[in-house]
């Protein structure tokens, strides 16, 4: 029947059943095999060698929320890739930036934006920003498997949230758990020194220029001390990725924009490399 | 014992495309017109919720006349059906043309079929090109045949006497103003050539605009943009009128 229905080239029956607005339930049902949670691993030996991402950033400022990530990917103590990108617009409103292995991440994240693409089609309306990140929970969670052999994904997720009128930021384990994180958030191997350096320069009253600054901040200084986060390379010309999301919607700096940051950066660090001081008291 | 009446293929057929027709009918028609920077839809619709145009794909949208739940259907059916396309190959891959040729199929296979009545919707699936060139048009009536269309296509019960309105006034390169101008006055005449009044809110108005940076072109014209284009184009259409009635009385 399904072959048949296929052959005449007319939509199959699944395809005009009324149902959920959900793309991965429409898939689950009509194709399962092209989820990414339902393959099948075999046993392995070991941990897989894939290329992993490595820092992601999220910083939030009265009007919305910045989220960046550096460009370097390794695969054990190998670049594997210098120019990757790591965060990317969900829809008009979020951003999500991944960290973990790639190939798995990316393709996340291609179904994550087309999950709510779907939704906000098929309803003619957004979900809200809770919605979208409990969606994202979801992925997480079927891709359990795999994680538990080594291909863990761990997004952060960024988003200004319409109704509030406020940016905000999600960080998730390996498990699907996500929690809210408020002010400031990193995920990814580069997280504990990024962490402590936007500790130190987060403030309540941050404009969006400051704010893409701090990211750059962050990310110098987990560049400084893990060796799987890349720093600005300027020889290459390639630079942070650095995305703002406000109320006019989801904004990536222009590679000019990134570039001056972290040239201005540079220059301030050749006079004082641990960068700027934080008062002791 | 009862004999079952003989129907030839021939009146089945005509019954059924009769009975789709009246449907169709029953409901208001809808335009959708070429115009400079991509394609606009304009229909009256009473409902702020319950969309005659949407997005199907980044630069494909779609219309529908008729039953509401039937096209709704096939709405979503569409929706999916590009999804999967572009997730599993590319989002180039998804092009009106493929969209167009499976709902000619599901409607061709639906009306043809005794076992189900047929649907009472007549479709347009438009994407807009890169350029006016590349803009593509489908009209697809409730039997599964499919339409190629240029410049401006009206579906709907009084699509006929508007189609024809229309290919005598619309032009290539007007502007979204003039187009949408062109299409209020088409949709507000009678059978009987009686001009009436379709307010702004009443009218459902959308573009598939190539100027969009976004990949997804699709937008619904809304609130204040309405009312200011409608504005422009009325203008426009007051001047024109005036310098007409100034001719005739010479």
């Amino acid at each position: 029947m399904e072959a048949n229905t296929r052959s005449t080239g007319r939509l199959p029956a699944a395809f005009l059943t009324p149902g959920s607005s959900s793309f991965m339930d429409f898939l689950s049902e009509h194709q399962p095999e092209m989820l990414p949670g339902n393959r099948q691993l075999p046993r392995t030996q070991g941990v897989i060698e894939a290329p992993h991402g490595t820092t992601i950033v999220g910083v939030t400022f009265p009007g919305g929320v910045v989220l960046a990530g550096d460009r370097r990917a390794t695969m054990g103590n190998v670049i594997a890739q210098r120019d990757i990108e790591k965060v990317f617009p969900a829809d008009e409103y979020s951003a999500v930036g991944i960290a973990g292995t790639a190939g798995l991440a990316v393709e996340m994240v291609k179904l994550f934006q087309l999950e709510l693409e779907h939704f906000e089609k098929v309803e003619g309306a957004q979900l809200s920003l809770e919605g979208k990140a409990n969606r994202l929970s979801t992925m997480i969670r079927s891709n359990l498997g795999m994680a538990m052999q080594g291909l863990a994904v761990v997004p952060l997720f960024a988003g200004f949230d319409v109704d509030r009128g406020k940016g905000r930021i999600f960080s998730y384990d390996v498990t699907g758990g996500r929690s809210e994180e408020h002010n400031f958030a990193a995920t990814g191997s580069g997280s504990v020194f990024a962490r402590g350096a936007m500790k130190k320069l987060f403030h309540d009253a941050l404009t969006e220029e400051q704010a893409t600054t701090l990211v750059v901040q962050a990310l110098y200084d987990a560049a400084d001390d893990d060796s799987a986060t890349g720093g600005p390379d300027v020889a290459r010309r390639i630079y942070p990725i650095v995305t703002v999301i406000t109320e006019s919607g989801f904004r990536r700096l222009t590679e000019e924009e990134s570039s001056e940051i972290a040239r201005a950066i540079l220059a301030r660090r050749l006079e004082q490399p641990d960068g700027p001081r934080a008062a002791l008291l | 014992m009862s004999t079952p009446f003989y129907v030839s293929p021939q009146q089945a057929m005509a019954d059924r495309a009769e009975y789709a027709r009246k449907g169709i009918a029953r409901g208001r028609s809808l335009v959708v017109l070429q115009y400079a920077d991509g394609i606009v839809f304009v229909g009256e619709n009473p409902s702020r919720a319950l969309h005659k145009f949407s997005e199907i794909y980044d630069r494909i949208g779609f219309a529908a006349a008729g039953k509401y739940n039937e096209y709704e259907n096939l709405r979503i059916g569409g929706v999916r059906y590009a999804d999967l396309r572009g997730y599993t190959y590319d989002r180039d891959d998804v092009t009106a043309r493929g969209l167009a040729n499976v709902y000619a199929q599901t409607l061709g296979t639906i009306f043809s079929s005794a076992g189900e009545k047929p649907y009472e919707v007549e479709l347009v699936v438009a994407e807009v090109g890169a350029t006016p060139d590349g803009d593509q048009i489908y009209r697809l009536p409730h039997d599964g045949s499919i339409v190629d269309e240029h410049g401006s296509v009206a579906v709907g019960g009084n699509a006929e006497q508007i189609s024809s309105y229309l290919d005598q006034r619309h032009q290539d390169g007007m502007t979204l103003a003039e187009a949408l101008k062109l299409a209020v006055q088409a949709l507000s005449r009678d059978t009987n050539g009686t001009q009436r009044e379709i307010p702004a809110e009443r009218l459902e108005v959308a573009v598939l605009d190539r100027t969009r940076p976004q990949s997804r072109k699709f937008k619904r014209i809304v609130g204040p943009q309405l009312s200011r284009l409608l504005a422009v184009g009325g203008a426009e259409s007051e001047a024109e009128s005036a310098e007409e009635e100034g001719s005739g009385e010479e």
